[in-house]
C-alpha cells in the first residue's frame, strides 16, 4: 500500500495562520480511524514545529508521510540554524524575539515537547543554512 | 441510529447552500435542490436554524397542547428563559405565570445546577490538582462535538449529568409522591433554548435513558407566557434557586458557580472548536476549568430563544442581586451525589471515519487527495457540499458524482 503524503508550506512571521497545517493533518488522520493518542502526538509535533518555523526560520515546509505502521513528520526550513542543539533542547531555553513572546510563544518548550511526543527525533542543522527536524511516530 | 431534533422543511428550502457553509461540522448537503442533514454528523448546535434566510430549518418538538396528554405536568424552565422578558426582576413572577398557563408544578434546572456545582466545590476542596484542565459537561452540543472530533479529550470532561436531566429526575419523583399518580401519567416537560436540549431529551449524552418527556422551545411559548407574566400581581414563592443557579443561563456562570476561580469560559461554536483544537495541540490554556458553550453568550444565545442574547444576559444579571448566593435546598447526601453522576460514559462517535477497515480508509484518503487536485478549490458549494474537500470525500463514499461539480461539467 502506498504512503499518503501531505505537504504544506508554512508562512514565516504569520502567527495568525500558524497551526493551520496541524489542523488539516489532524482532520485527515481522524478520517483514517487512527488511535486518538497517535493523532494527538502528531498534532503536538506539527503544531510546535510550525510555530518554530514561524518564530525562528521565516517559514518552511512541513511534510507528513502516513504509512500503515508509522507516521513521519519532516520540518524543513532555511533559517539561521541552531548553533548549540543541547542548549536548544533544554526546557525553557529560547531565542524567540520579544514580538513572539508578547504573543505567548517562545516559552522554550517547543523542541522538548516535540521530542517527548515522538518515538524517534532527529535534528539536522547547519548554521546559516537551515534546520530539518524529523520525527517518527509508530502506529501500534 | 441517532435521532435529531433539527429538521428541514422541504416546502420552504430553496437549496441555496447558505446552511452547508455555516454548519461547523460539515453535516449538511444540498441534494436534488433541497438541504439534507447528515444525522451521523449533526451536533444540534442550531447554527443552521439561525442562519437559514428562508426559515426552512426548524427544530422538531412538542406542540403547546402536549399538556393535554398527561394528568399532571411538571415544567422545567431552562435558566435562559429568565432572561427573555422585559422588566421582570423576580424569578417567581415567571414561575407563577408558568402555573397560570396550565402547568401543575415547576422544578428548576437552576437548582440542580446549584447542587452539581456545590458537589464540585466539595470535591475540589479535597481533590488533587490535575495537570490538564477539566472540561465542563453542561452543553450537549459540545459533548457531541468532543465525541466526534476530539475523542482524546473525553477523559478530561466532567462526569456529571446535565442539570436539566437531574431536574427531570427530581421532578418526576416528587410528582409521584405528591399526586400518587402512575409515573406515565405525569408529564415532565422542559422549556428549552436550543435544539441541542431537545435532542438530549431523545438521546441523552450523560444518561442511559432520558427522563424528560417532551420539550417546548422558548420561542413557541413566549407570547403566551409573556401575556401571563403581565397579569401576575402576587407572585408565589416557588423559586428554590440562588444566584449560583441562575447564572448558568450565560457563559461563565457555571464556572463561577463552581467557584473555579481560575476558569476560562468560551462561547460560540467556532471559538469552542478553536479552543479544543488548541488543547489537542498541547497548547493548554492556563486554566483549571474550561466552560464551553456552543452558543454566543451561552444558553441565552440558543437558536430557540427570543431576541438578543446580550439583553437576556443583562436581565438575568439584574435579577441576581436580591437572591441568596445558594438557594437550593437539596441535601448533600451520598445518595444525592450518586444522582448527579452520569450513568453513561461518553464514547467516540466515528462520524468522520472513512472506513471501518483501516487499509480501505487509507485508500479512500489517497483517492480523496487525487480527486481534490482536479477540483477548482474555490469551495463554491454548487455541488451541494460545503467545500471541494468535502465534495471529494462524498465522491469517494459514493454519495456524489464527479459531474456534480459545475466546473468539471463545463470542461467536459
Amino acid at each position: 500500500m502506498q504512503d499518503i503524503v501531505f505537504r504544506s508550506e508554512v508562512d514565516g512571521n504569520d502567527y495568525q495562520r500558524a497551526g493551520e497545517a496541524s489542523r488539516h493533518t489532524k482532520s485527515a488522520l481522524k478520517r483514517l480511524g487512527l488511535p486518538p493518542e497517535i493523532i494527538r502526538r502528531v498534532g503536538v509535533c506539527m503544531y510546535e514545529g510550525e510555530i518554530n518555523m514561524v518564530i525562528h526560520a521565516d517559514g518552511g515546509t512541513a511534510t507528513l508521510t502516513v504509512g500503515i505502521d508509522k507516521i513521519v513528520i519532516e520540518l524543513k526550513d532555511h533559517g539561521p540554524g541552531i548553533p548549540d542543539i543541547d542548549l536548544a533542547m533544554q526546557e525553557g531555553w529560547s531565542t524567540a524575539n520579544t514580538e513572539a513572546q508578547t504573543l505567548g510563544f517562545g516559552a522554550g518548550m517547543g523542541l522538548p515537547n516535540m521530542k517527548r511526543s515522538s518515538d524517534e527525533f532527529k535534528i539536522d542543522t547547519v548554521v546559516g543554512e537551515g534546520t530539518t527536524v524529523t520525527m517518527t511516530i509508530y502506529i501500534k | 441510529m441517532r435521532t435529531h431534533s433539527v429538521k428541514i422543511d422541504k416546502s420552504k428550502c430553496v437549496g441555496c447552500t447558505t446552511c452547508i457553509k455555516a454548519c461547523p461540522n460539515e453535516a449538511i448537503r444540498v441534494r436534488e435542490r433541497k438541504a439534507k442533514i447528515l444525522d451521523q454528523r449533526c451536533i444540534d448546535c442550531g447554527v443552521c436554524i439561525s442562519i437559514c434566510p428562508h426559515g426552512a430549518i426548524r427544530s422538531f418538538h412538542a406542540k403547546r397542547d402536549i399538556l393535554e396528554k398527561y394528568k399532571y405536568t411538571v415544567v422545567l424552565p431552562d435558566q435562559a428563559l429568565f432572561g427573555q422578558f422585559t422588566k421582570v426582576r423576580d424569578p417567581n413572577v415567571i414561575l407563577t405565570a408558568l402555573l397560570d398557563i396550565g402547568f401543575d408544578a415547576v422544578c428548576e434546572p437552576a437548582a440542580s445546577a446549584e447542587l452539581i456545582a456545590q458537589f464540585a466545590i466539595l470535591d475540589s476542596a479535597n481533590g488533587s490538582a490535575k495537570e490538564e484542565p477539566t472540561i465542563s459537561s453542561c452543553c450537549p452540543t459540545i459533548l457531541r462535538l468532543i465525541r466526534m472530533r476530539f475523542s482524546d479529550l473525553i477523559p478530561q470532561v466532567v462526569d456529571t449529568v446535565i442539570p436539566i436531566e437531574h431536574a427531570a429526575m427530581i421532578a418526576r419523583d416528587k410528582a409521584v409522591l405528591d399526586t400518587g399518580l402512575d409515573p406515565k401519567d405525569i408529564g415532565v416537560i422542559a422549556i428549552v433554548p436550543c435544539p441541542s436540549q431537545i435532542t438530549e431529551a431523545i438521546q441523552p449524552e450523560t444518561l442511559n435513558e432520558s427522563v424528560i418527556d417532551d420539550c417546548i422551545p422558548i420561542v413557541d411559548i413566549y407570547s403566551e407566557l409573556d401575556a401571563a407574566i403581565r397579569k401576575v400581581t402576587e407572585p408565589k414563592k416557588l423559586s428554590r434557586t440562588g444566584r449560583r443557579g441562575l447564572t448558568h443561563g450565560y457563559s461563565g456562570g457555571e464556572a463561577t458557580a463552581r467557584k473555579a476561580y481560575n476558569f476560562m469560559a468560551v462561547d460560540g461554536i467556532q471559538n469552542c472548536i478553536r479552543m479544543l483544537e488548541e488543547i489537542e495541540n498541547g497548547n493548554i490554556p492556563e486554566a483549571d476549568y474550561i466552560e464551553l458553550n456552543a452558543c454566543t453568550c451561552g444558553c441565552v444565545g440558543g437558536s430557540l430563544c427570543v431576541g438578543n442574547p446580550f439583553n437576556a444576559k443583562l436581565r438575568i444579571k439584574k435579577m441576581l442581586s436580591p437572591l441568596p448566593e445558594y438557594g437550593c435546598s437539596y441535601d448533600l447526601s451520598e445518595e444525592a451525589r450518586e444522582r448527579i453522576q452520569a450513568t453513561k460514559e461518553l464514547e467516540y462517535l466515528p462520524a468522520f471515519l472513512l472506513d471501518e477497515d483501516r487499509s480501505m480508509a487509507y485508500e479512500k484518503l489517497t483517492m480523496i487527495h487525487e480527486i481534490r487536485r482536479m477540483l477548482p478549490g474555490i469551495d463554491c458549494g454548487s455541488c451541494g457540499a460545503p467545500s471541494c474537500n468535502a465534495f471529494a470525500e462524498d465522491i469517494v463514499q459514493g454519495k456524489s458524482k464527479y459531474t456534480d461539480c459545475v466546473f468539471r461539467r463545463n470542461k467536459e
